[in-house]
């Protein structure tokens, strides 16, 4: 049957959810799709948006784990590449969250971490854009616009990093603590490449569907026995 | 009235009691981890020793070209140029042709040319060397400052670009730059050598201390342990460890 990994995947990430608010975790992001599934058989990216199009039907329901825990759902991700009917989905599931402020889980979906960058230096652009088109309009620009009305020093230093960051998709979480990457893979895969400088990686060798307390809980204590030295790198940086 | 008193008291240090018992038993869980580890440690000391005296049939043929570029992560603290100069006559020696030296704080960075005089088998990354066979291993060395702050350089020269361009109308919501794009302003900056195809870790976590984002997208990961624990015996394993993936990419 078309998807069945895919539906017991999801209950799996379902218990995983509920262990991570019982133990008082804030802010977890999941990887749902990647840009890089969209190449997979029409049939299976199908059956995937199906799949996410129901989840997220559920997800609006009075007692589903979200309303229970106080949890704000945001999408993040390239959301233009999905379907209209799974992006205004995600977008009523968005809002229907807003106000939630006891946990936030981010889904990506359509997210690879390099179009992450890529959309936020753009952000950038355009913001900086539409500040230099209003200090010229305002006639307080000096010509601004053409450039020697900048040094080259300043040239360089137009767009700061605190300005791509700002636009990222997942500016509104901190820096995860822990990843799991399930299957014993060693790689991230286009995920949170950004956001992982500190960020402890562990690489379980069960599938994600069999994934259980044991796992989460081997995760947390290693976490703990580096947590002192990955505070002191986090604060170096 | 008394009897209240007594009973919050009494509820207050059951409640202290209970939790001084909580905290006695993570820590005892934490020590008991310690010793799994310190036991795994040794078990792995001996499976090295065993590698690298070539009695494990299995890590005999390496198939190094499937290795084409290696990264190394170092813990700053640790940078003893002795032990990275040994490491490199070791990967020298496995036959390994291009590698990327990387430490938080640019500590290799700095020593670059002590390493690069000490050890002759090497000689200083170019842009065009990417992948071509030479005698010689090349040796590039990058920093924090290689990555997110590289990164912000290449949206000012991106930035650059646009006004250059003259595209004055608004362009809201259109994809303007491509990641190609990046890549290139990327590399005009300094900051994009090739993507490792693998990545080694010798710290003391498995993290990846800030190594530039942009390039390890599907980079196998693998925790050494600290280097001056460092053994030949391992990076065999790793290196054989990661000959054997698969990777979709997606698909």
């Amino acid at each position: 049957m078309e998807g069945a990994g895919h539906k017991i995947g999801f209950s799996a990430l379902m218990s995983m959810l509920k262990y991570c608010y019982e133990f008082g975790v804030r802010y977890v992001t999941v990887y749902a799709f990647s840009i890089e599934n969209f190449k997979r058989s029409p049939e299976e990216v199908q059956s995937l948006m199906d799949l996410m199009l129901e989840k997220i039907e559920e997800i609006l329901k009075e007692q589903s784990i979200v309303n229970r825990y106080g949890v704000r759902v945001i999408f993040s991700g390239n959301l233009k590449l999905l379907s209209e009917p799974v992006r205004l989905a995600a977008e009523r599931a968005m809002l229907a969250t807003a106000k939630n402020s006891k946990a936030v889980l981010s889904i990506c979906v359509a997210y690879t971490s390099t179009n992450e960058i890529m959309h936020a230096v753009q952000e950038s652009c355009e913001e900086k854009w539409d500040e230099i088109t209003l200090l010229n309009s305002s006639g307080a620009g000096y010509g601004l616009i053409s450039l020697g009305g900048y040094e080259q020093d300043e040239m360089d230093h137009l767009i700061k990093l605190t300005d791509i960051e700002k636009h990222m998709y997942m500016a509104a979480a901190p820096d995860p603590d822990i990843i799991i990457r399930t299957s014993g893979e060693t790689r991230l895969s286009n995920f949170l490449l950004w956001q992982s400088a500190n960020c402890y990686l562990y690489s379980p060798s069960v599938l994600w569907p069999e994934i259980g307390f044991r796992q989460f809980l081997w995760a947390i204590l290693n976490f703990q026995q580096i947590h002192f030295y990955l505070d002191k790198q986090r604060k170096q940086s | 009235m008394d009897f209240a008193k007594l009973k919050r008291r009494l509820y207050y240090w059951i409640h202290q009691i209970v939790n001084i018992l909580l905290r006695l038993t993570w820590h005892l869980l934490h020590v008991t981890i310690h010793l799994c580890y310190f036991a795994i440690n040794i078990a792995n000391a001996l499976e090295s020793h065993l590698i690298s005296k070539g009695l494990l049939r299995r890590y005999k043929s390496l198939h190094i070209s499937k290795l084409q570029y290696l990264a190394i992560v170092i813990e700053s603290e640790d940078c003893r140029t002795s032990n990275v100069i040994e490491l490199l006559q070791w990967l020298a020696d496995l036959g390994v042709k291009h590698v990327c030296l990387y430490d938080m704080e640019g500590i290799l960075k700095k020593s670059k040319d002590f390493i690069l005089e000490k050890f002759d088998g090497a000689t200083l990354f170019q842009e065009n060397d990417v992948l071509l066979d030479q005698p010689l291993m090349t040796l590039e060395f990058a920093s924090f400052s290689d990555g997110k702050e590289a990164v912000a350089k290449a949206a000012n020269v991106l930035f650059m670009k646009y006004l250059k361009s003259g595209s004055t109308s608004s362009y809201q919501g259109e994809q303007i730059f491509t990641e190609s794009q990046m890549g290139e302003a990327l590399k005009t900056v300094g900051g994009n050598g090739p993507e490792p195809d693998l990545l080694l870790v010798y710290g003391p976590a498995r993290c990846h201390l800030g190594f530039p984002a942009w390039r390890i997208r599907y980079t196998e990961i693998q925790h050494m342990g600290p280097l001056k624990s460092m053994k030949y015996g391992s990076l065999i394993k790793a290196i054989y460890k990661f000959t054997m993936v698969q990777q979709n990419y997606g698909k």
